[in-house]
């Protein structure tokens, strides 16, 4: 188990410098620069921002700098907002959008494999076929569809909730947003777990459970469902990009002053650092929660931790 | 006789076989199974007819495909969604075809056991051996975890595994293939079953394995006392270690008889011809061995006359239209086949 | 499976019995999928509008008399009508909805074609390549592989749509450079068990040149799954579209996509619901038809129960 954690973590070395190196070279290469505005700059005021951020010297040695900075945990100042760090943003958004995102893959992972498996052990039945209808549904129309019209009828219609906004984070904010973002993979993971579960249920092993003379509910809960998560979780890693990326959207419509629409303005502004900064740092988010799942994979599967 | 709910766990009578039908453990009566395919209606077992003495030992034997695994599977209730048995199987007086799922949980695992052909697959792999053991105690009998682990500890020993205490938390994936095919039979026997239902245990084994398990096999009947059922295609394993033979083809009993008079004197072509493509050592046989040309008929599109008739040395033309029912040929023999002596 | 027997030999039944082709079997079994069939239909519907879109005016100006981006002054914002002609009512310039939502198709369906398309030659030459070459190099590049796949892909696709401007080729080539990740994956997986096969070692000790058994067995063998894939990822390619336009980062202005006219129609849903709402319908009956076209190539091909 040691050694395989040790190489999970060795193995996404590459993955984070690659994050890296990819984010700043797509930015420097890229025509047009920060300080392009719609008048020009004095010579001298340029020349003295261009220093002040380093942007005079070579390439490489920029790179050197911005690298040994970000594995400092620095990632410099923002070109925009002139009296901030780019840390200081992200901190600022990370709680708003941890909560959100957690929440959405906790929803999203109690709502799927408890749907999944309904689906799965009625497979064939008109509870079978409303899942996955309604989750086909969850699945095709996407989230910044899902949303306004969700605020639309619990919102608007009803009154039942807030349309926007984060209040401080109380349950009546929260609560459209962290839906809108969990149906989707609420959908994929019902879908996911109906399948393997299908699948594990006629197994070799459940038909040994079976002439074991084991009760319905033991094989499912004790034999099936084990086996059957093991795709749910690997889909965890995914998933988590999938919630960042969609946090992005969700924090624009439901404007939540979350990482997402950082990430957005800073786009729009033509932000370098801020955008990197918020690449990397989604990147190693991703990347830790991968890991995470890595040896989560490997606690509920002994064949992996030996290999 | 039994008019209880309650299946009594009588030792089998040794007092020889006055009465056939009192001994009788396991009665198939008019068994048919069935799979519904896009294509259409595969028969995988037609008009099945036997019986099972207690303590007796009975090799099933015929090619992939015959239907001999789904007849059992069928008995065990443990066919495919999309398969249908129809019939009559009775364990002891109780019919347990079609029984309800909770009712037969009471039999399967603690009277009847069954053991599968692929030790690799057949065990949770995400799951200790040990506890895959104790649960079938905790499923059947009332068992502290003391006395449950205690019992499966004892089973591992009585099936032969060494240091089973230290493998009693080991996972399916760290035995060898002739280890795991062990500890299903352990599994199998725990609440010492009246029936042991083997169906190609030795298969997917190396031969030095195979030989092993069969011998544990054989052991282990004599010791507890249990009716076994060896389903396989492989006619040696029958020879060292059952009391009769069912010979089977697409899906109907061909032959049965005592495993002796099966072997030296077949009566129906497809035992002949099974027996030829046979090695053996015994008779010093250097020539080459023998292929049964053609092969097994469709199960969707059964021919109308004998089954076999296509690649039968011996057919006549009778036997493109009727087929021929399995009959009694002696008191304890029966074969399906037109032809009186071959 | 207990009966996986008599299941499997089914397959030997259907080659001895009827003998045909995979692909006219696959087709056959294809149109009798209710479900794909309906996504066919329903898939070439939003297809022919679309694509005779800009000539609806000039076949009946009485019924279409409106262009994508000419504004109707007296119906700024108007509900859906038929006496004006505003069948999808207008947006907040008065531009006809109707018609902008079939030219957002247009550009839409042709996204996620030509996005599909770039994945597709990007993926099949790249896992093929591995999956043929084997050994070192196929697992040097399957890392590689591995390591873009963790990477946070819409993120650099968002970066490049910002700096590098945003044209539609743009587009193209940046989700083409997203997607072909999972080809790679497929077509190395297929090429590799394919390579292994005893009738392409068969193959091989018979003499049969590289390019041939390439030709005759790998790529025949390989189009299956690359065919199922194809239709799954035009519908994610168009919806990564619609949220990339839905961020601003998409279609210009006055072209739009249903990303875009979504995107501009939703803030306006308390007040202008057409102006969500038909676009909505359009994106999200295409992406279901797609989804079941895909599901039932795949099930025709591997036609297993499930």
């Amino acid at each position: 188990m040691l050694i395989y954690s040790l190489k999970r973590i060795l193995g996404s070395i590459p993955t984070l410098l690659a994050i890296i190196v990819i984010a700043f070279f797509m930015m420097r290469l890229t025509p047009g620069g920060p300080f392009d505005t719609e008048q020009p700059l004095q010579p001298e005021i340029r020349e003295n921002l261009m220093k002040a951020y380093h942007l005079d010297e070579p390439l490489y040695m920029q790179f050197k700098r911005y690298l040994f900075n970000v594995l400092q945990g620095d990632f410099g100042p923002s070109f925009k907002y002139k009296d901030w760090s780019v840390n200081d943003l992200i901190w600022m958004g990370f709680p708003v959008s941890l909560k959100l995102g957690l929440s959405a893959i906790g929803l999203a992972m109690f709502f799927g494999i408890f749907f999944g498996s309904l689906a799965a052990l009625k497979q064939n039945t008109w509870i079978d076929y409303t899942v996955m209808g309604t989750a086909m549904v969850g699945i095709t129309i996407p989230n910044f569809v899902v949303a306004p019209l969700l605020s639309l009828v619990l919102g608007v219609y009803f009154k039942l909730l807030p349309v926007s906004g984060w209040g401080d984070g109380d349950f009546s904010h929260v609560i459209l947003p962290i839906i809108s973002l969990a149906l989707p993979q609420i959908a994929y993971i019902a879908r996911l777990t109906r399948g393997s579960m299908i699948e594990v249920l006629r197994s070799n092993f459940i038909r040994t459970a079976r002439a074991k003379g084991l009760s319905e509910r033991l094989i499912v809960t004790r034999h099936a469902l084990r086996a059957a998560l093991l795709p749910v979780i690997s889909y965890l890693g995914p998933a988590t990009a999938n919630i960042i990326t969609g946090s992005v959207v969700i924090e624009k419509i439901f404007q939540i002053p979350g990482i997402g629409s950082h990430f957005v303005t800073g786009a729009i502004n033509r932000d370098y650092t801020l955008v990197m900064g918020v690449v990397v740092f989604f990147g190693i988010i991703i990347i830790l929660f991968n890991l995470f799942v890595d040896l989560l994979y490997g606690l509920l599967d002994p064949r992996v931790r030996y290999d | 006789m039994r008019s209880t709910q309650k299946i009594d766990r009588k030792k089998p009578s040794t007092v020889g076989k006055a009465s056939r039908d009192a001994n009788a453990l396991l009665t198939v009566q008019g068994l048919n199974v069935q799979f519904k395919i896009r294509e259409g209606i595969v028969k995988a077992a037609n008009d099945i007819n036997f019986q099972i003495q207690k303590g007796e030992c009975i090799g099933i034997v015929g090619e992939s495909g015959s239907g001999k695994s789904q007849v059992f599977m069928s008995i065990m209730g443990l066919l495919a969604n999309n398969g249908k048995a129809k019939g009559s199987v009775k364990f002891f007086d109780k019919e347990i075809l079609g029984m309800p799922v909770d009712q037969l949980n009471d039999i399967r695992g603690s009277h009847i056991s069954m053991i599968f052909q692929d030790p690799m697959t057949s065990l949770n792999p995400y799951m200790t051996i040990g506890k895959q053991l104790t649960e079938v105690l905790h499923a059947h009998k009332t068992m502290s975890n003391k006395e449950a682990t205690d019992t499966a500890l004892e089973m591992l020993d009585h099936v032969r595994i060494p240091e089973a205490e230290r493998r009693f938390h080991m996972y399916p994936h760290e035995f060898s293939g002739g280890m795991r095919q062990r500890v299903m039979i352990a599994m199998a026997l725990l609440c010492s079953p009246e029936l042991l239902i083997a169906d190609e245990p030795t298969t997917a084994l190396d031969v030095t394995v195979q030989a092993q398990v069969i011998d544990l096999i054989k052991n282990l009947r004599t010791e507890l006392n249990t009716s076994i059922i060896m389903i396989t295609h492989d006619l040696g394993v029958v020879a060292g270690l059952c009391d009769r033979v069912l010979v089977m083809y697409a899906g109907r009993i061909v032959e049965s008889g005592p495993v002796r008079d099966i072997f030296y004197t077949p009566q129906h072509p497809y035992t002949k011809c099974l027996l030829k493509a046979m090695p053996r050592i015994d008779e010093g046989r250097t020539d080459k061995l023998e292929t049964i040309p053609g092969r097994p008929p469709n199960l969707m599109k059964l021919p109308h006359g004998c089954s076999f008739e296509p690649r039968c040395p011996y057919k006549m033309p009778i036997c493109k239209e009727i087929r021929p029912e399995l009959l009694p040929i002696s008191d304890t023999r029966a074969k399906a086949c037109h032809l009186t002596e071959i | 499976m207990p009966n996986s027997k008599t299941l499997n030999t089914k397959r030997d039944f259907d080659v001895i019995i009827k003998g045909r082709s995979l692909w006219a079997d696959a087709g056959h079994r294809l149109m009798r999928n209710k479900m794909a069939v309906v996504g066919m239909s329903i898939l070439g519907f939003i297809i022919l509008l679309s694509v005779i879109a800009p000539y609806l005016q000039m076949i009946s100006p009485d019924l279409f008399p409106f262009t994508f981006d000419e504004v109707d002054w007296d119906n700024i914002s108007t509900d859906p009508s038929f006496e004006n002609h505003h069948y999808f009512g207008t947006d907040g310039n008065g531009r006809d909805l109707f018609i902008r939502t079939l030219y957002g198709g247009r550009i839409s369906i042709m996204v996620g074609f030509v996005a599909t398309l770039v994945s597709l030659v990007i993926g099949v030459t790249y896992g093929a390549t591995a999956g043929f070459l084997g050994g070192k190099t196929d697992s040097f590049m399957m890392r590689f592989v591995d390591v873009l796949y963790s990477l946070p892909f819409m993120f650099f696709v968002i970066i490049l749509m910002v700096f590098f401007g945003r044209n539609i080729f743009l587009i193209f080539i940046a989700l083409g450079a997203v997607e072909w990740l999972d080809m790679a994956r497929i077509v190395r997986g297929q090429t590799l068990s394919i390579k292994k096969k005893e009738f392409v070692e068969a193959a091989h000790a018979q003499g049969v040149s590289t390019y041939n058994i390439l030709k005759r067995h790998i790529i025949p063998n390989t189009l299956g799954p690359v065919a199922v894939y194809i239709t799954l990822t035009i519908p994610r390619v168009i919806m990564i579209e619609s949220f990339l336009s839905f961020l601003g980062l998409g279609v210009q202005e006055p072209m739009a996509s249903w990303g875009v006219l979504i995107s501009e129609g939703s803030p306006e849903i308390e007040t202008a619901w057409w102006r969500l709402i038909f676009p909505a319908i359009f994106l999200a009956f295409s992406l279901f038809s797609l989804n079941f076209i895909g599901d039932g190539i795949r099930d025709a091909l591997d036609p297993k129960d499930r």
